[in-house]
């Protein structure tokens, strides 16, 4: 997994609540066995209309927000179907960290598996930051620092330690858990002791 | 200390904690499916690592597969290349798999309890959000990324941190016609889709203790709609019944043994819940969903809501757009709204008892002229059930489609899909935007719910069919 510290970049606004991983990313893509190529398929269904044409006035179909690396939205973003090709969409389009004041549980997890950062903060922040952006300026995210720095301001943000380290690093957590493979072997020595009917089937 | 269910069932999985609280949990159970672990087995195969324990993982093909004749196998070329990698996969890292054409074949929240691979008490995951639903057999149940499918097959376990303890009582009784679907919409209507985020739920009351599991497992199954982590149910008699005598349940002594365990999963008395809410089982009436997220809630014998009523600018904006997606005016009847497809199936309710709730209702009615209705049964079992039991008949002389299992319509990757515009009462779970195929409307309902509107011909009331 690819190390995360900063990001700068134009942040394009999405000013909607309860964006699902429907439509993130529509059930027909989820077809594919790859974990790549899903980035022009991203928000399909506002960005192109029915006969695939480019819808104009969709955020992300305007320069210079098509090539924005952060994305800001309403709150409860990426609820829904647990489809990790959500993350990997916003990944493969470009999209590096999303701000929302909060997050679906799944789709949460989902970005730290894949190396995106997604910041929780304030109803106030993200509306400053929504307005700030209609500015095309650029804005920065520093995880180190776990800071967002906009003109001459900036906001701190909060992040569990252990899932900024895994992004720091690039950290695979399958890599992370192999490690404790002596705890493993021991709770199911335990389990196959006490628990026999769940290995057992007779 | 007096424990939660959830408090028991964690506590009992915990592999390692850390001191920031981040734990690895032992899962139990693991249940893959074809949309959501192919990436998983690559990553797999890529560094060269072993599924640990292939006999705790289940596979079944159920999101792509064709719902029509399946003697030509799968006619999309995308989704048999996922269904036969599926079964590669499977064979190549020794999973067992219940393939197209197995009578065993279905939905994989279906399956998982039909044949006792589901047990109380057990953790269980799966790359599908609906894996909440194992819940309602006190099992702790999630869905989780592919990513993470990957490192359940590696490890065995799960990285995770603890949810808070969340209790929805569900008190007194329910008025006729209302069921466990009207239950848990009217739940995620009060709580809002991100009302269970950070928690996990447990279901109790009166209410809850009359359901069925087959109806538990429908209130469990939306319990993702609202945000929380997983639902439980603690298990109890009925629970333990539905067990006795299913292909992968304990037998014999090992039966004693497990039911032995399963009878300490409960909440004790005393026990703390970071938050507790109380919902009177009265004042629940057949709902349906007029928006397009399943917090968008109204009675049958409401109105469609005015935008211009709600405070919250952000929430008005919302509904503006759901009103303008679903062509509904602000204040029109619920009951006039005209459908023009009936999905009776799914995860939600798919099973033996929706399908003969339903069948009940239609018995000797037809369907409204001009609209399109189906049947698709969870599995291939709960389909020879209703065959056997002659339900298919009664669907078929209503003029319903009587299908193959699969998840079919719920999110429509098979050929089961809505066209732009095309109105649908359904009994599945999701009503985002173009989750039934793209531009189409949905109403989630329960399937007696489903009935009414497929015979009325619009949305209409359970309570008015005899």
């Amino acid at each position: 997994m690819e190390k995360f510290t900063k990001v700068k970049s134009v942040p394009a606004y999405l000013s909607l609540m309860n964006i699902d991983t429907d439509m993130i990313i529509p059930k027909q893509f989820l077809k594919t066995i790859k974990r790549t190529g899903l980035g022009k398929s991203l928000f399909y269904e506002m960005r192109y209309d029915e006969e695939g044409k480019i819808i104009k006035e969709f955020i992300l179909n305007n320069e210079p927000y098509s090539r924005s690396k952060i994305l800001i939205a309403g709150k409860n973003f990426g609820c829904g179907s647990s489809r990790e090709h959500a993350p990997w969409a916003l990944l493969d389009f470009g999209i590096k960290c999303v701000i929302c004041v909060s997050y679906a549980d799944i789709f949460y997890n989902n970005c730290f598996n894949n190396g995106i950062l997604p910041i929780e903060i304030s109803e106030n922040v993200v509306q400053e930051l929504s307005e700030y952006s209609k500015k095309k300026k650029e804005i920065e995210v520093d995880l180190e620092k776990q800071e967002i720095t906009y003109g001459n301001k900036s906001v701190k943000f909060n992040l569990d330690s252990f899932k900024k380290k895994r992004l720091i690093e690039g950290l695979d957590n399958i890599s992370l858990s192999m490690e404790k493979n002596l705890d493993i072997e021991k709770y199911e020595n335990i389990m196959k002791k006490n628990k026999t009917w769940l290995t057992k089937n007779d | 200390m007096p424990k939660t269910l959830y408090d028991k069932i964690w506590e009992d999985h915990l592999v390692h904690q850390q001191d920031d609280g981040t734990a690895l949990l032992y899962v139990d159970r693991h249940l893959v499916h074809e949309v959501t672990s192919p990436q998983a087995f690559e990553g797999l195969r890529m560094k060269k690592r072993i599924v640990r324990r292939p006999e705790l993982t289940l596979a079944v093909p159920d999101h792509n597969v064709p719902t029509t004749d399946r003697s030509k196998g799968i006619l999309d070329a995308q989704s048999k290349i996922q269904v036969d990698t599926l079964r590669k996969n499977c064979k190549e890292f020794k999973i067992e798999l219940f393939d197209v054409n197995d009578k065993r074949q279905g939905i994989v929240h279906i399956i998982g309890p039909e044949q006792g691979f589901t047990q109380p008490g057990t953790v269980i995951v799966c790359g599908d959000s609906h894996t909440a639903t194992h819940g309602a057999f006190g099992s702790l149940a999630f869905g989780i990324g592919t990513s993470e499918v990957e490192h359940v097959l590696a490890t065995q376990t799960l990285v995770q941190k603890k949810s808070k303890n969340f209790r929805i009582n569900v008190n007194g009784k329910l008025p006729t016609g209302v069921t466990s679907k009207d239950v848990i919409l009217k739940i995620i209507g009060t709580i809002g889709t991100a009302g269970g985020t950070g928690y996990v739920i447990e279901f109790a009351g009166e209410v809850v203790r009359n359901l069925s599991v087959e109806q538990r497992m429908t209130i469990c199954n939306m319990t993702i709609e609202a945000g929380a982590r997983a639902g439980l149910i603690a298990p109890d008699e009925k629970t333990f019944d539905y067990f006795k005598g299913r292909p992968k349940s304990p037998k014999g002594e090992q039966w004693d043994k497990a039911l032995a365990h399963w009878k300490t999963l409960y909440s004790d008395e005393g026990c703390i819940f970071d938050k507790e809410i109380n919902i009177e089982g009265k004042d629940i009436e057949p709902l349906v969903t007029w928006g397009t997220s399943p917090q968008d809630v109204s009675p049958i014998t409401g109105r469609v809501p005015d935008p211009e009523q709600e405070v919250d600018e952000e929430r008005k904006t919302a509904m503006y757009r759901s009103l303008e997606y679903m062509g509904l005016k602000p204040n029109m009847k619920i009951s006039d709204i005209k459908v023009d497809t009936i999905f009776i199936g799914s995860c939600t309710n798919g099973r033996i008892e929706d399908l003969r709730l339903a069948a009940k209702l239609l018995k000797g009615k037809k369907i409204a002229k001009d609209v399109t209705a189906l049947v698709v049964p969870g599995s291939g079992l709960v389909k020879k059930q209703a065959e056997e039991e002659g339900l298919d008949k009664i669907f078929i002389e209503a003029g319903f489609q009587w299908r193959e299992p699969g998840c079919s319509m719920c999110l429509a990757m098979n050929d089961d899909k809505l066209a732009s515009k095309e109105r649908c009462a359904s009994t599945s779970n999701r009503n985002f935007e173009g989750r039934q195929g793209r531009g189409g409307r949905t109403h989630l309902v329960s399937p007696g719910m489903a009935v009414a509107a497929a015979i009325q011909g619009h949305l209409a009331d359970v309570r008015e069919i005899n």
